[in-house]
């Protein structure tokens, strides 16, 4: 079927004059931003920097609303399917290798950006940031600072676009008030309020206290814990609430809500992705192949981050100089003791669920434990061949950069918004592990009502095949889940819902649905 | 080996074919002329509409076939042969079978109206009317009116997609309520409210009379019977429901009434011959439920039942308690059990609504015994399994109400209605709570 809107003259998908308005206004203040960074210096620079960004928020909120506002409310993805911008044609593609470029500069390349050497005062698109940094932090801006303005007024005012799309859907609703308010106060404006408090005698590392390692893979880095420790009490609580957010706070909200609570509720990447990166999430990918690939990179990506952090922190420990309480050995049998009884729990209560995955995991648990010992026959800050520092470095340069930045958000019109939260991150994996064995949350099937239409599967961002499940009415269970709840807002019969509830019955493999005759549902069911 | 042949690669065709792969070595051949693929016929609109493309609607991968040992063949079958098990393919190619699964579906009802076979008149069924459709009315330069004949499921669906294209459409309902022939008056006339509201011209209680053609056969106006108006248009959807697509079974010696006669067990009068879905009409109907029961899961349970039958395990079709759901643009419809348009003898309806005019529930019950018989639900989710089993237990009206509570199927952090709903009984019963 030939949909070449362009040859027919076709009007029907092309933006409204309010929305080219919007767009002129928003174009307008990325304009400054680009003369700015072409090092063009203006003399009020508070005064443009807000008519900037006020112009490039405007613009965003105004496309947006204007997009829906003469829609009724509810499910109106018309012509996703055909619009170049969001079925992978040429804007796709443009503004792809756009934001990729962005990724490439701001990670290697600050320096365009106008970026200095310490010391100097900074020049370009840095350097218009000055004021609102120093107004907040009382610092200069980094190039860092840049960028975590933009992922912020992104995350709000799509946000804003998101909310009024949903306007008839309060869990989107709440939701999204979630990711913009935890995206404003805790990745943004609480750190800069944080390093006010530094000085010469005191010093807090960055923190955003909502990101938990393993998403923060650096939390436990040797300056970072001599920082917490020397700053005395304030920074002992941050270390504590650190090591608790892990191992206590994460498994229970897992536990009572599924993994949701940290991917659609709290998190940065997600915010992003749920906020500026919806108009892309019917892009992923939902073969099976996909699903294949997903779970071996994803998983190694664990294995890695788990390995690289107890080298880390196993590199600096046992030093009785630094005062650490904490003993090599002991930490190293610590570490195989937890994920042990990690492993053994999972074999012997949860074998049957476990089944299919059985060997994966203990392949993982071996090479973890395998690198232990490793680590302790060395007794260096060498594992094995590579320098524990390098490890990091290559890690946060492959995961953290490469992975999370330039392809996850970059390629945001390719391959749909959460390709990071699905193949790369390991706080996802991890909380998935616990979604999928100890949890309460499921996506409950509405007995016999699913038509199959596809919709669930079509904007799982995640690239679950949704309909696989409902049309058998199974429930859902699965760890990659972010429960979005897309997909039971997308679906025209009402039939999925997004429930906590006892794990008891929680898996229910059906070969016959509701709706036929009983005794051949329970003949069919029943082996 | 037996050679299992199905002709229909809907849902009722595909599922047989699963099943009986389940439970059999058999070969299984699918046939259709339709597609290369099972796809789900239910996702159409979605497609003119740009929520979906077209591989979205496949339920199975394309590797799922062969990986199942399921052959399919793209072929029209012009006849069948039975006594000697045989189909002969509009290219004249044929084929041998041992046992034979008719799951052709439907096909659009014309009811002889002068003009419905012009160019721009047409139905929505198949994928190829979806092509046709989007050459007939790719945008409202082309398409600067559309007319839709017949107002029942269908019709709202094409109402709906060309409305996304900005073309304005003028809606012909028969009945003096949109859906007015199934659906309480309170329920149909909050639907018309809903119509309206999307810019549709829904004109109660009118027949087509007749379809104008230009000079180059082409569909130019339509004439309304009860006015004599005549309303310029560039497309006429004929949406006045559907019938058996069987006619390839005329002189084939197959039992044929309204659609291919089945007993219980969806056998034919032929031995070997089992028909399933939309195409076969049940010589005894379960309940209340129609003889021809052109609904998604039907097809799919009866596709279940026959695999048993034809792997050994003889299983008449007894379907459960009826339900169903649609969506009408934004509202959302499900039913559990009967709600008639008028309550029939010792029945009652209560009926409550939203003042939003976009939420409403009718329930249905005896007024004697208050045995609790059916519910309609408009804008709020309910839940399946919680009404199969009132209904199976015969819970009373009374029951029901009280614990609606439980049968909640909306997302989280929505605004509940029961307790408004029953204030509404009790005021109206003066009822002191
Ligand atoms: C637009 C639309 C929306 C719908 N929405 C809903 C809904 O929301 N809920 C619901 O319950 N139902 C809905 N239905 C009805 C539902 O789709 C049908 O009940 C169901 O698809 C019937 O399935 P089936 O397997 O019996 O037949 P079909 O799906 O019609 O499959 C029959 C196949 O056989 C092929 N065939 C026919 N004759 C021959 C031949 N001689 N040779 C070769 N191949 C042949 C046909 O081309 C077709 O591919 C909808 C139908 C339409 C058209
Ligand atoms: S669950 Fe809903 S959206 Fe998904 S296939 Fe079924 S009916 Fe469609
Ligand atoms: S399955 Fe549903 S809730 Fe879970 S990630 Fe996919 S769309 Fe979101």
């Amino acid at each position: 079927m030939a949909h070449n809107i362009s040859a027919t003259g076709d009007t029907t998908y092309t933006l409204s004059l309010q929305q080219k308005l919007a767009t002129l206004l928003g174009f307008a203040g990325l304009f400054i931003l680009a003369l700015a960074t072409f090092n063009m210096s203006f003399p009020n620079k508070t005064f443009w920097l807000t008519l900037s960004l006020g112009a490039i928020c405007t613009g965003i909120v105004w496309f947006g609303v204007n997009q829906y506002q003469n829609k009724t409310a509810g499910i109106k993805n018309d012509g996703i399917q055909f619009k170049s911008l969001t079925s992978r044609g040429f804007l796709a593609w443009m503004l792809g290798i756009f934001l990729t470029g962005l990724y490439i500069v701001l990670y290697f390349y600050p320096q365009y950006l106008g970026l200095t050497a310490q010391g100097e005062s900074n020049t370009g698109l840095v350097a218009l940031f000055d004021p609102l940094s120093k107004l907040l932090s009382g610092n200069p801006a980094s190039q860092w600072f840049v960028y975590g303005t933009f992922y912020t007024i992104a995350v709000v005012f799509f946000g804003i676009k998101f909310i009024y799309k949903y306007r008839h859907n309060h869990y989107q609703r709440l939701r999204t008030f979630s990711v913009m308010f935890f995206q404003l106060g805790f990745a943004f404006l609480i750190p800069e309020f944080m390093s006010r408090l530094n000085s010469d005698t005191f010093s807090l590392p960055y923190y955003d206290l909502k990101n938990i390692w393993p998403l923060n893979h650096y939390n436990f880095e040797q300056y970072r814990v001599d920082e917490f420790i020397s700053a005395g009490n304030i920074g002992i609580a941050l270390l504590i609430f650190g090591v608790a957010s892990i191992f206590i706070i994460t498994p229970i909200l897992t536990y009572k809500y599924g993994k949701r609570w940290y991917c659609s509720w709290v998190c940065g990447c997600g915010g992003l992705a749920e906020t500026a990166g919806d108009s892309f999430r019917h892009l992923s990918d939902k073969r099976l192949v996909a699903w294949k690939i997903e779970r071996w990179v994803v998983h190694s990506v664990v294995v890695f981050v788990v390995v690289m952090t107890t080298a880390v922190i196993y590199s600096y420990l046992g030093d009785a100089s630094k005062g650490y309480w904490l003993t090599r050995n002991t930490f190293l049998i610590g570490v195989a003791v937890l994920l042990t009884s990690v492993f053994a729990g999972v074999m012997i209560f949860k074998r049957n669920e476990f089944k299919k995955d059985a060997k994966y995991g203990a392949m993982g648990y071996l090479a973890i434990i395998l690198v232990l010992i490793g680590l302790h026959y060395f007794q260096g800050s060498q594992l094995f061949l590579f320098e524990t520092e390098t490890l990091r470095s290559t890690y946060g340069f492959l995961i953290g950069s490469i992975f999370a930045g330039v392809i996850g958000t970059g390629f945001y019109p390719i391959f749909g918004n959460r390709v990071w939260c699905r193949m790369g991150c390991p706080m996802a994996a991890i909380l998935g592990f616990q979604q999928r064995l100890f949890s309460k949350f499921r996506i409950t099937t509405n007995g016999g009502q699913c038509i199959s239409c596809g919709n669930c599967s079509t904007y799982c961002e995640m690239g679950i095949d949704v309909r696989a499940y409902a049309q058998k009415g199974e429930n859902i269970i699965r760890s990659s889940c972010v429960g979005c709840g897309i997909c039971a807002a997308v679906c025209p019969r009402g039939v999925l819902k997004l429930e906590n509830d006892s794990m008891k019955g929680r898996i229910n493999p059906n070969e016959i649905l509701l709706g036929n005759d009983v005794d051949l549902m329970k003949l069919v069911n029943e082996k | 080996m037996e050679h299992i042949a199905i002709i229909g690669n809907g849902i009722a065709g595909v599922t047989a074919a699963r099943h009986i792969r389940k439970l059999s070595d058999k070969k299984i051949t699918i046939i259709s002329g339709e597609t290369d693929h099972f796809f789900s016929r239910t996702a159409l609109m979605y497609i003119y509409m740009g929520h979906m493309k077209y591989e979205h609607t496949k339920p199975y991968e394309d590797w799922f076939w062969e990986k199942n040992r399921i052959e399919l063949k793209k072929a029209w079958v012009s006849k069948v042969t039975p006594e000697e098990n045989k189909l002969t393919f509009a290219t004249g190619e044929t084929m041998h079978y041992d046992q034979l699964i008719i799951a052709t579906g439907s096909k659009p009802n014309k009811f002889g109206w002068p003009g419905q076979d012009l160019k721009g008149v047409q139905g929505l069924y198949s994928k190829q009317d979806l092509d046709l459709l989007e050459e007939n009315a790719p945008n409202n330069k082309i398409c600067k009116r559309a007319v839709i004949v017949g107002g029942g499921l269908i019709g709202i669906e094409l109402a709906e997609m060309l409305s996304t294209r900005k073309i304005p459409v003028t809606f012909l309902v028969r009945e003096k309520d949109f859906w007015g022939n199934v659906l309480p008056e309170p329920n149909a006339k909050l639907i018309n409210n809903h119509i309206k509201e999307h810019h549709i011209d829904l004109r109660l209680g009118v027949n087509l009379k007749e379809i104008l053609s230009d000079a180059n056969g082409r569909a130019r106006a339509v004439i309304i019977s009860e006015t004599g108006e005549e309303i310029p248009c560039d497309l006429v959807g004929l949406t006045a429901g559907v019938n058996p697509n069987i006619d390839f079974l005329k002189d084939s010696g197959i039992e044929l009434g309204r659609g291919v006669k089945v007993n219980r067990f969806l056998e034919t009068n032929f031995e070997n011959v089992f028909a399933l879905g939309d195409c076969a009409e049940h010589q005894e109907p379960t309940g209340e439920r129609r003889s021809v029961e052109a609904v998604w899961y039907t097809g799919r349970m009866m596709g279940e039942v026959v695999a048993q039958t034809i792997c050994g395990n003889k299983t008449a079709y007894k379907p459960g308690h009826w339900f169903n759901s649609a969506k009408f643009f934004d509202i959302e419809y499900q039913t559990y059990g009967w709600v008639f348009p008028q309550p029939r003898e010792g029945e009652n309806h209560f009926h409550w609504q939203h003042p939003d005019g976009k939420k409403c529930i009718t329930i249905n019950f005896n007024s004697q015994s208050r045995k609790f018989l059916g519910i309609n639900t408009f804008g709020i989710r309910m839940r399946h399994e919680v009404f199969d089993r009132w209904l199976s237990e015969e819970r009373t009206f009374d029951e029901v109400l009280e614990n609606l509570e439980q049968a909640h199927f909306d997302p989280e952090f929505y605004k509940r209605y029961e307790k408004d709903i029953k204030q509404k009984y009790k005021t109206e019963h003066k009822i002191n709570a």
